[in-house]
């Protein structure tokens, strides 16, 4: 809890106060920098490409992942536990290792500085990781369930999508809690595929230094507003991670 | 009306799941088919409802070939022993669904499941989800929403298997009644003959994919082609011994049981002998009775039965007594056999003398 305390407590502060005195709460309280950045283009705008990028790697990858997950626990086919495996991992290396191939790949098709760029780049390590875990709540759903639909006339899509999905609809809120997360606290592949269209947050930041110094108090305030959407989002997930953990897919 | 499998037989790589199958089931008969687990009965029952393609052969229903078809085009109804509902419809919706898929109109769906619903003893349930409902009444909405629907084909998978004794008795009985004064043909898949005994209709008794015998329930118990199939129908399991015939006298386990019966035509010779563990008492039942003695392995009570095993002879016996009479394990025994009840078997295992 301490950075959490420190970080708020120097989002309240001015940037001289940060640098001059050691205070445990501000002396000077002030909402000026808050101010600042949703009143700045350059820096508001930092979170909307972000939001906007994550939740395309978000949509993106569960789109992906459902139809694979489903095939991984229903079907038996040729080398299909070894593809399961090599799915997973794709998540051991580094990010950083893809970030020249990608650059160089986006610049040549065009895509360079887009939102899609992003979102598309994150799906290498999300979709893996939404396999792994819907497969693991598709296995707990009885096959016969999917049987029984059949049996009363549905056609595969039609259960699919107005039985199947909403049974499994805890599991699918996990799977968009973990690709979100993991997309908004990804940097390097964010900032590489970027400049300024849609430059995300942690690349304004980075980029704010001004001819005095860091802006220290504006860069805390930054720092404090990313953790609310991810804050948000557990909110809304709490009850169903603890399902997840129950499956030990998470 | 009727469903004929013809040489069917599936199988999965090497492994042969159902042998070569010829079955006949008639129009407006409850068909049962008998056998433990891993004998191939939901292999049998899925590829009846076109869930699974047999390997070679082919299914006709109601003179039709539809060997290939989509199971969405077969007018049939399938219930897991697994309570299997739409986990997010409320128990009407659950009912509703296979004739909301065939477009009739709102009017008349709510009058069928209303119906149905009633039947089932549901019908204060239908706004509920079916995880807010006790495992009976789930099973009873997998139940209605396989009825609703009027297919010519229901298939029973271990319906009532994961229920517990109280109220898989109860639903045991409302059974049979359900499926009076319809148009169909019942498919019941289960472990337990003494299911098989009391919904009665017709038997197929199963061993590890071969169907053994199949005819009216009453003469396949009474009358079991071979042993195996006098294997399946039995529970306890069946008691088998040599029998050693010589005229009118048998003798059993190195001369320690002895009886005379007449009019049994046989050659003299070796057989075998099966006792249901029912006709095995400890006391008298019937005219003729034998006595038996053992050492006592086990004794226990089951509701107003009692078990016991007890051994003769390196063999182990199992008798079911009617009452409750508990006796010290250890302790030397004698019980009485009813030699009317015997089955003679000659020793490639085929009936030779029934009841």
């Amino acid at each position: 809890m301490l950075p959490i305390y420190w970080l708020l407590n120097m989002s309240f502060k001015t940037t001289t106060e940060i640098i001059n005195t050691y205070s445990l709460w501000p002396q000077k309280f002030t909402f000026e920098n808050y101010i600042t950045i949703f009143t700045d283009k350059t820096w508001y705008t930092g979170y909307l490409n972000s939001i906007y990028y994550v939740l395309m790697n978000t949509v993106l990858s569960v789109a992906a992942a459902l139809p694979a997950a489903y095939a991984f626990s229903r079907y038996k086919f040729l080398g299909d536990k070894h593809l399961f495996f090599w799915l997973l991992t794709n998540r051991m290396a580094p990010p950083a290792v893809f970030a020249l191939p990608f650059f160089q790949f986006y610049s040549s098709i065009n895509l360079f500085d887009t939102h899609i760029a992003v979102a598309l780049s994150h799906c290498l390590f999300n979709i893996p990781l939404a396999v792994w875990i819907l497969e693991g709540f598709i296995s707990a759903v009885p096959k016969e369930l999917d049987e029984t639909a059949y049996v009363d006339g549905y056609s595969f899509w039609r259960f699919f999508i107005k039985i199947f999905i909403p049974t499994i609809v805890a599991g699918i809120g996990i799977t968009m809690f973990f690709c979100f997360m993991f997309s908004w606290v990804e940097l390097l592949l964010a900032k590489t595929l970027t400049a300024v269209a849609a430059k995300p947050i942690a690349a304004t930041m980075t980029r704010t230094v001004s001819t005095s110094g860091y802006e220290l108090g504006l860069l805390a305030a930054a720092g404090s507003l990313t953790i609310i959407p991810g804050a948000i989002v557990i909110y809304f997930v709490r009850n169903y991670i603890a399902k997840g953990f129950a499956l030990g897919r998470v | 009306m009727s469903l004929e499998l013809k040489r069917v037989e599936k199988k999965i790589g090497q492994d042969t799941h159902i042998y070569r199958t010829d079955l006949v089931f008639k129009k407006n008969t409850i068909n049962i088919l008998l056998g433990s687990t891993l004998a191939g009965k939901t292999t049998l029952m899925q590829i009846m409802a076109g869930l699974d393609k047999p390997t070679s052969g082919e299914i006709w229903f109601n003179g039709k070939d539809v060997t290939g078809q989509a199971v969405q085009k077969r007018n049939v109804s399938m219930v897991y022993q697994q309570f299997i509902n739409y986990p997010n419809f409320t128990v009407f919706e659950n009912i509703a669904s296979p004739l909301k898929i065939t477009g009739i109109n709102n009017k008349e769906i709510t009058k069928r499941v209303g119906e149905i619903a009633e039947l089932l003893k549901l019908s204060g349930m239908l706004d509920k989800k079916p995880n807010e409902l006790s495992g009976g009444q789930q099973q009873r909405t997998a139940l209605a929403r396989a009825l609703v629907k009027d297919s010519g084909l229901i298939l029973l998978d271990e319906p009532l298997a994961n229920l517990d004794f109280k109220l898989r008795e109860e639903l045991r009985e409302e059974l049979p009644k359900l499926f009076e004064n319809r148009d169909c043909i019942v498919v019941y898949a289960t472990t337990e003959p003494s299911d098989a005994l009391l919904i009665g209709g017709n038997t197929a008794t199963l061993m590890e994919g071969k169907v053994i015998q199949y005819g009216k329930t009453i003469e396949v118990y009474n009358k079991p082609k071979n042993l195996i199939s006098a294997k399946v129908f039995s529970d306890p399991p069946i008691n088998i011994s040599e029998v050693n015939k010589v005229g009118d006298s048998f003798t059993l386990l190195k001369d320690s049981v002895r009886w005379n019966a007449k009019n049994i035509n046989l050659k003299d010779g070796k057989y075998k002998v099966g006792i249901r563990p029912h006709n095995i008492t400890t006391y008298k039942e019937g005219n003729n009775s034998v006595e038996i003695k053992g050492k006592i392995l086990i004794s226990e009570l089951s509701g107003s039965e009692s078990l016991i095993h007890f051994r003769n002879a390196n063999l182990d016996w199992v008798s079911l007594s009617n009452g409750t009479h508990q006796m010290n394990v250890g302790q030397d025994a004698k019980l009485y056999m009813n030699i009317d009840e015997f089955l003679y078997f000659d020793e490639s295992n085929n009936l030779v003398k029934h009841v």
